[in-house]
């Protein structure tokens, strides 16, 4: 492609998966404690996506990746010191709830609307990207969802890796069971795809790329758009967190069938 | 151009940015310092009023690089007077910083020794039971004494309880917000850029390397980050300030001797605790005689309970982490911690020298603030008010300088930063608290004795320092009358044998009674570790605590450095050099002033390099 691609990066601000998460019930439905508390990441699923959009702009002259992050404002800014050492981007901040408990239409519509607002992008050349998943959610919709809104009617789901061939056409790999790839074939933009792990590394820090994407952050930031998905389409009945027994030991250079056996042992005592 | 600090490398081709102000280190001193310098960046009408001299034509740059990943990821207890504070925020509302409070309850406790476990001296074993036989008549209670006063210059009353993690997020949140400078976490910055007797910048680490350093595929050198002024704020074993302090040396007579290692655990409280929020109890006796200890309660039914272990605590067992299990399991804080659950938790070496432990405040090219700067009052146990203090006085030196265009020299500097800090409160407490803590390497009564001498006479009457710095005590020297040396040799010969540290056997030895796990309060180390705000080291950076002289630590006995380690991270390696497994370090640096070599006379063995990762949490 020789003007390069819009590539839209959809990546809500979540509390660290590896906190001890608690639901609780409040007035307006339910939430986590003190979640304002918690360290806070830029989804893991939709971070993998990010590093492949930055990754397929950088070989693909003329390209530009924008990154349409939902998230309390205070967290969006916290999160964005973090990844913004990494990859280049353009932040299209929305200042509001990217709670587990938000309704994943509601969150989709708000979405879908910033990325049409985008100024300067171009349909033909978009390629809308974000997690198959979700670190505050598993039901792995909204992405679908914000494609069939923008009418996106190319989508792959579950992707570990992208390749532009030499006619321009895009070859995907999702996963599907027993560990095994569906290889597709996609003409071109406009398409989506919802990342499982890729394949790149966490990019590196680097202060330069840093300095450059602040330039542009901290003003978007200042301006970002308040938003509040509706609520009254979805009502929780109960939400709570599943039934767990810790016992910790961390070991190295232990077998498989030696952490197995452990395990089996433990099991039979509790 | 010197690079002082780990694996110079005069063959790697590294890049450079110059900025104007480069800062190290994201604590309160650095918040004071950014905060009061935003505040001067632009005229009324929105225009830069001080122009960058790298980027002519644009706004001050200033830069601050924080190791951790996170800028609230601090580990500290948290009640101060805030004064240096609220003079920074003269409207500050408690209400806008999660878990702050005002202080309402303060007390201090004499902590007994309900286990019989306990290494007491004789006179203190007489003291106690004088207590218990008259306690009647005395504020005695579930073994422990509540003291009917508290000695003014201990007083935190007029004070807050805050969480330095959720404060440091308050002050970033601002500062980032405004746009007028950057801040940012997960860069370790390896060493500073010396040139003859200017420090020109700083060095961030290298990333894409082996454990060991050596360059693999991804390899990014560690960008050098030239700057008109470099402000050291890495705290007391950050690389940066060590780094300096390698090169220029410590005034004379000062010296970095006195250390402790404050561990903490934020529990959330069961509905009827029974603790007020904005409770403060400041502790001492229990665990051992030698260890102090606290309890914060802050909004939310969340309190912080911690020790601090002091390097004059001379046994050979130092393990903070179970010694903070039996403290939350005394009777007296115990009724108000059952059926508590572990939130956070942390540790962090605290640099105990306070003035006494001074570098260079400043040189051509650099300033010092903070704790690292020897800011910390060891007779009010108060650091996070006067770091940030610090912070705030050389804000308004650079600003002068600034303005009168005048160079970033040392003798600028001593001239603005310097005579404010000896003008202030800051440095008259300090004085005052100067050799408060003397009697201490005596034992617990003269300590305090000392303590209160220092504090009432304003300084002006001490205990004169031991003439000597005492060595550790040896396994045999501490516990050769409780445990004959055959047995000890055995339990000495078992840890080797399973690479495990000898805390434990020892202490169950010694009467302390098994910890009961319940899973939820009390779990082991390593829970703790997962639990209390999990620990994470990216991947592509070298192990940033080293031995150097590994043939050194063969012999060594006991293994101070593992038997301190908070994480657990350093174990018993094979042929008795000890390994550190990085996935596991919190970064409290004890390792770096718990090697014995220096007992001997030589240099430390162990290097506690620039690293990245650590705790994730924010609520400590």
């Amino acid at each position: 492609m020789s003007n390069g691609y819009h590539i839209v990066v959809c990546g809500s601000v979540v509390p660290d998966p590896l906190q001890t998460l608690e639901p609780i019930e409040t007035p307006s439905g339910p939430a986590l404690k003190n979640e304002m508390l918690l360290p806070a990441v830029l989804d893991p699923w939709a971070a993998h996506a990010l590093y492949e959009a930055a990754n397929l702009a950088a070989h693909s002259a003329g390209s530009k990746v924008w990154l349409v992050s939902l998230g309390a404002k205070a967290k969006l800014q916290q999160v964005m010191m973090t990844i913004a050492q990494k990859v280049s981007f353009e932040l299209v901040p929305l200042d509001g709830p990217a709670s587990g408990f938000a309704d994943a239409h509601a969150t989709a519509a708000i979405l879908a609307e910033a990325i049409q607002s985008i100024s300067g992008l171009d349909r033909s050349r978009l390629l809308l990207f974000g997690g198959w998943e979700s670190a505050s959610r598993g039901a792995g919709v909204t992405m679908q969802l914000i494609g069939e809104r923008l009418g996106i009617l190319d989508q792959f789901q579950g992707v570990d890796q992208l390749t532009v061939q030499p006619d321009g056409s895009l070859e995907i790999l999702e996963r599907i069971e027993g560990g095994r790839h569906q290889v597709s074939l996609c003409q071109g933009p406009p398409a989506l795809f919802g990342w499982a792990t890729g394949n790149l590394p966490e990019p590196r820090n680097n202060p330069q790329i840093g300095m450059a994407n602040m330039r542009a952050i901290m003003p978007a930031l200042q301006r970002a758009k308040t938003v509040a998905p509706a609520t009254e389409a979805l009502r929780y009945r109960s939400a709570s967190p599943p039934k767990q027994q810790r016992q910790t030991r961390i070991v190295k250079n232990l077998s498989a069938e030696e952490i197995a056996r452990e395990i089996v042992a433990w099991i039979e005592k509790a | 151009m010197t690079s002082v600090g780990p694996e110079p490398d005069a063959a790697i081709d590294r890049q450079q940015m110059d900025v104007d102000i480069a800062c190290v280190g994201f604590g309160p001193a650095m918040g004071g310092f950014l905060t009061t310098l935003s505040r001067s960046l632009l005229n009324p009408d929105g225009s830069p009023r001080l122009q960058s001299s790298c980027l002519p034509g644009t706004p001050l740059q200033v830069i601050c690089y924080e190791r951790a990943d996170g800028l609230g990821f601090g580990v500290s207890g948290a009640v101060t007077r805030g004064r240096g504070i609220r003079r920074s925020f003269p409207e500050l509302d408690l209400a806008q910083i999660p878990l702050a409070t005002p202080v309402k309850k303060e007390k201090l406790i004499y902590l007994l020794d309900p286990t019989g476990a306990s290494n007491r001296s004789f006179a203190l074993r007489s003291a106690d039971k004088l207590i218990r036989t008259f306690g009647s008549l005395f504020r005695f209670r579930e073994d422990a004494l509540e003291l009917p006063l508290i000695p003014h210059f201990l007083q935190k009353h007029d004070g807050f309880v805050m969480s330095l993690g959720q404060f440091n997020q308050w002050v970033a949140g601002q500062l980032t917000s405004s746009g007028l400078l950057q801040i940012w976490p997960g860069t370790p910055v390896s060493a500073p850029l010396i040139e003859g007797r200017t420090v020109k910048g700083i060095r961030l680490a290298d990333q894409g390397t082996a454990l060991d350093g050596t360059p693999q595929d991804g390899f990014l050198p560690g960008i050098d980050i030239r700057a008109a002024l470099t402000v050291v704020g890495d705290g007391p074993v950050g690389a940066v300030g060590r780094g300096i302090d390698a090169h220029f040396g410590l005034p004379a007579g000062h010296e970095h001797s006195e250390w402790a290692l404050g561990m903490k655990m934020v529990i959330e409280l069961r509905e009827d605790s029974g603790l007020e929020t904005g409770t403060v109890l400041h502790t001492f006796g229990f665990p051992e005689p030698e260890i102090f200890g606290f309890l914060y309660a802050h909004p939310d039914r969340l309190a912080s309970v911690g020790i601090f272990i002091p390097s004059w605590f001379r046994s050979p067992v130092r393990t903070a982490y179970r010694y903070l299990q039996h403290f939350v399991l005394h009777p007296y804080l115990w009724r108000h911690l059952q059926d508590a659950t572990l939130k956070s938790w942390g540790a962090k070496s605290l640099q105990e020298s306070g003035c006494r432990g001074e570098p260079f405040l400043v040189g051509d090219g650099y300033a010092r603030i903070g704790e690292g700067s020897g800011s910390t009052n060891v007779l009010s146990g108060s650091g996070v008010d006067e770091a940030w203090t610090t912070g705030a006085q050389l804000a308004e030196a650079v600003v002068e300088l600034l303005e009168k265009k005048l160079p970033f020299t040392r003798q600028n500097l001593e001239a603005t930063y310097v005579r404010r800090r000896r003008a202030s409160w800051v440095d008259r407490e300090s004085r005052v608290a100067a050799n408060s803590r003397n009697g201490f390497p005596h034992g617990l009564l003269s300590g305090l004795f000392g303590m209160a001498l220092a504090g009432f006479t304003g300084g002006r009457v001490v205990i004169p320092p031991p003439s000597s710095r005492k060595k550790g005590a040896t396994l045999e020297e501490r516990f050769g009358a409780r445990i004959p040396p055959a047995e000890l040799q055995k339990l000495k010969d078992e840890a080797a044998v399973h690479s495990l540290p000898l805390h434990d056997q020892i202490m169950n030895r010694c009467g302390w009674p098994e910890i009961p796990f319940d899973g939820k309060l009390l779990v082991s180390q390593q829970d703790a570790l997962l639990t209390g705000g999990s620990v994470q080291a990216p991947p592509g950076y070298a192990n940033h605590v080293v031995f150097l002289r590994p043939d050194a630590c063969t012999n060594c006995e006991p293994k101070l450095c593992v038997e301190m380690c908070s994480g657990q991270a350093i174990s018993r390696g094979e042929s008795g050099v000890p390994q550190f497994d990085r996935e596991k370090c919190i970064f409290c640096g004890a390792c770096l002033w718990n090697c014995r070599a220096e007992e001997t006379g030589e240099p430390a063995n162990v290097d506690f390099r620039a690293g990245a990762g650590g705790l994730h949490s924010a609520l400590n």
